[in-house]
């Protein structure tokens, strides 16, 4: 027996798509925002003077790359608790997310500080500049402009890997989908539709971050 | 109520873990199968199949996992096939590590001097001996670091497959965490098995890149 593929349920649910995407675009702002100012921090303190810091940023960055993301989720999530911590879905997701993404962007901004040339600091001292406006007005804005197509990626591969926080009930859009594909009993045509969604949201991000970076970097800032 | 100890813990989450490796391997061997057949595409003379593989990777790369073993989970029946999770999850795992493995190897070939096709054809070698004799060898040793490392992101993504049903580590973990309520230690033994899993091969990949920088 064939099988008709079905969209007539899709007008009634592009408001839970539409709300769902909203949630996936919230988590991956505030995650991409967080998560870089953090590994900024971690960029900074794998490259201190104090042995102790530099191994446990070190410790924490091989920890989070070296386990799958589902897993911290669950651990942050539901083991916590177990210390007294209780977070709702959505401010888990946010710390998860953000762990996450600074693991992995310490090290790309890591990179990035190692590929601005010694000169520079040197130049700047040599200026009188303050050791604090050294690093945020002249290495700083450098390193973000190499770094950049990097950090890109990054971002939109956490936002693909947030698909998975739907599994602690966040209302985002793979939720939305679960819901709907369980109303509807049409789940190849909901989890289709969601992913061209996905595909949509991950080509317009990757647009508008190159666009938006090579405005704000590569012109003043540097 | 039956009583787990923490080694009853550690023990049934270990023997899960066997799934988690076979699955991996598995999914491995297979994403590097098709994804040569994807890297030739790629790298074709044709310019229709060339454009085919930039759109399977971008697909593959630029979509959710979970969505992929969704709709693999749910589509294929649709069309016929019966099919359980491990089918799925090791199509799923196999399609996507196709589309990965095949734009880092797309690099190596890329990175390569003409040079080399050119030493080939005045050798007398065709397209495909070309290819075999000379061209990839070459690009695969260049491309092992990342290869490696694309490695320890699948074994990652295996995780993903607790969530069509599929019986390995994950989804063993939270039927233990909700027969002992435990989820601490639980999470926390799922983590560390998926580090001592994964770390080691970090390390290789680190000291690959090492040698590579410092060639």
């Amino acid at each position: 027996m064939g099988y008709a593929l079905d969209f007539g349920w899709l007008n009634d649910a592009l408001g839970m798509i539409a709300s769902g995407a909203a949630m996936t675009v919230f988590l991956i702002v505030v995650t991409s925002v967080a998560g870089t100012l953090l590994s900024i921090f971690g960029a900074i303190g794998r490259r201190s003077r104090h042995a102790i810091l530099r191994k446990l940023v070190a410790g924490y960055v091989e920890l989070i790359r070296n386990t799958p993301f589902l897993v911290q989720l669950f651990f942050i999530f539901f083991g916590l608790p177990r210390l007294g911590i209780r977070l709702d879905p959505v401010a888990a997701a946010i710390l998860a997310m953000t762990l996450n993404m600074a693991a992995y962007s310490t090290e790309i901004v890591g990179a990035g500080l190692d590929a601005v040339h010694k000169g520079q600091t040197e130049a700047a001292k040599a200026l009188g500049l303050r050791p604090r406006i050294i690093f945020i007005k002249i290495i700083l804005p450098q390193a973000l402009k190499v770094i950049f197509p990097a950090l890109t990626s990054q971002i939109v591969i956490m936002m693909l890997e947030s698909a998975v926080v739907s599994q602690i009930a966040v209302r985002e859009l793979t939720y939305e989908a679960d819901m709907l594909q369980a109303r509807t009993f049409r789940a190849f045509e909901t989890y289709f539709i969601v992913t061209l969604v996905y595909l949509g949201l991950s080509i317009a991000l990757r647009r508008l971050l190159y666009a938006a970076g090579r405005r704000s970097i590569a012109g003043g800032m540097a | 109520m039956i009583e787990f100890t923490f080694w009853d813990i550690a023990r049934n989450l270990l023997l899960a873990a066997r799934w988690t490796v076979l699955l991996s391997i598995v999914a491995f061997t297979g994403g590097a199968i098709v994804g040569v057949a994807i890297l030739l595409a790629r790298i074709s003379k044709r310019n229709w199949l060339r454009r085919g593989a930039q759109y399977y990777i971008g697909l593959f790369q630029g979509t959710p996992l979970l969505m992929q073993l969704f709709l693999l989970f749910f589509g294929l029946p649709l069309l016929g096939f019966r099919i359980e999770a491990w089918t799925a999850a090791v199509l799923g795992l196999t399609l996507c590590a196709s589309a990965f493995l095949a734009e880092i190897w797309r690099g190596g070939v890329q990175s390569l001097p003409d040079g080399q096709w050119d030493a080939g054809s005045s050798l007398g070698l065709h397209y495909f001996a070309q290819l075999r004799l000379v061209i990839l060898p070459q690009a695969f040793a260049i491309t092992r670091a990342p290869t490696v490392g694309f490695l320890v992101q699948l074994i990652k993504s295996t995780a993903l497959t607790s969530i069509i049903g599929f019986e390995e580590l994950v989804r063993t973990s939270n039927a233990i965490n909700n027969a002992t309520f435990e989820p601490f230690t639980v999470y926390g033994l799922v983590a560390l098995i998926y580090f001592v899993l994964c770390y080691p091969l970090t390390r290789y990949t680190k000291k690959l890149e090492l040698r590579t920088a410092q060639r």
